[in-house]
């Protein structure tokens, strides 16, 4: 962490006696908003985010299908592939969270699982370079999936007011503390839980790619404008935004991983009534 | 004499500060995981899953400081 900080402080303190060749730009939140291709100003607008959406959904498709188009009982390398992650998805979260409950959900659990992760590996493949989940509008759209299904899902298992009662007056509590729980837990699963469950994935994916282009734009900076032995520690920011590449696969596994098993949590939640 | 100069917006320290509680959190919450996993290590995969649980909702504290540093500049 005091190497990527030393490496941080490094070009803004070359670009201050250097001031040839348009000096360091350091990234902004307008890397997330690139020029549009087409439709600009109208509600079709579609910019390179949008595209690597496109490409990552079609190869998502594509894979998917190869993959189990001809399923064997022996699976061979492709096919067993699939087959890890989507057991993976099916005993080790679904099952694990929801028990016998966990059939109905599978689907749109390991829909989210596959969907996020794709969406998030776009941001280290080169010639994407940026992650499908790293503007608002996917997060949000999950997110709002997740909540309607688990309202829909607890109104339709416990009744309306089965499920206020079961989610708002949590039961072992003496009944003076429901003046300070029940505002908060209606905060929580009115609010909080579907805002947290898209900030946390789209502010993850913001922050792995600026620092990616901290990396890189540093190392193109110092290689090309640095003056005497500063070219040299190019190398570092080379391999520190090796590293954060590294890094970030770890990261995008794990926001899949997470969002999966939230919204696992957050269903199980509305469909047992007493726990 | 003037011996260091800070131009900008003070918010650019939040997120630092933003990211000391949870990041103690984080500490103790994966550091009792891996005690308890060391006590009882047939527990280990529940352990895991509600340990991601809590690192989810620990972590998600320290985000919010990430995404107030774009919003009030």
């Amino acid at each position: 962490m005091t190497l990527y900080t030393a490496l941080t402080v490094l070009p803004l303190a070359a670009s201050d006696h250097e001031g040839s060749g348009g000096g360091f730009h350091a990234p902004s939140i307008s890397e997330f908003f690139p020029p549009a291709i087409f439709g600009e100003g109208t509600i079709f607008e579609f910019n390179r985010v949008m595209m690597v959406r496109v490409i990552v959904t079609a190869l998502l498709i594509l894979l998917l299908a190869l993959a189990t188009r001809n399923a064997k009982l022996v699976p061979a390398r492709a096919q067993n592939l699939v087959e890890l992650g989507l057991q993976f998805v099916r005993v080790d979260v679904a099952e694990q969270i929801m028990g016998h409950n966990a059939k109905r959900f599978v689907p749109m659990i390991t829909t989210i699982f596959f969907g996020v992760f794709a969406m998030n590996v776009a941001g280290i493949i080169p010639g994407l370079n940026i992650a499908g989940t790293s503007v608002v509008g996917l997060p949000v759209l999950l997110a709002l999936w997740v909540y309607f299904t688990y309202l829909w899902t607890g109104v339709a298992k416990q009744g309306l007011g089965g499920y206020l009662k079961s989610s708002l007056f949590p039961p072992g509590i003496p009944w003076f503390m429901y003046i300070l729980i029940t505002p908060i837990e209606a905060l929580q699963v009115f609010i909080f839980r579907p805002l947290t469950l898209a900030l946390r994935l789209l502010a993850n994916m913001i922050a792995g790619h600026l620092m990616l282009v901290l990396c890189f734009s540093a190392t193109s900076f110092l290689l090309l404008e640095g003056g005497g032995l500063i070219p040299v520690t190019s190398a570092l920011t080379f391999v520190a935004g090796l590293g954060i590449t590294l890094f970030e696969l770890v990261v995008a596994a794990l926001q899949a991983y997470i969002f999966a098993l939230l919204s696992a949590v957050y269903l199980n939640l509305a469909v047992e009534a007493e726990h | 004499m003037l011996l260091a100069e800070l131009t900008g917006n003070i918010a650019t320290v939040g997120y630092g500060l933003a990211a000391v509680g949870p990041g103690i959190g984080l500490g103790i919450l994966i550091g009792k995981t891996i005690e308890g996993t060391a006590r009882q290590p047939e527990v280990a995969s529940r352990l895991f899953t509600t340990m991601f649980i809590g690192v989810a909702f620990v972590e998600v504290l320290a985000l919010l400081g990430l995404i107030t540093g774009f919003l009030f500049t």
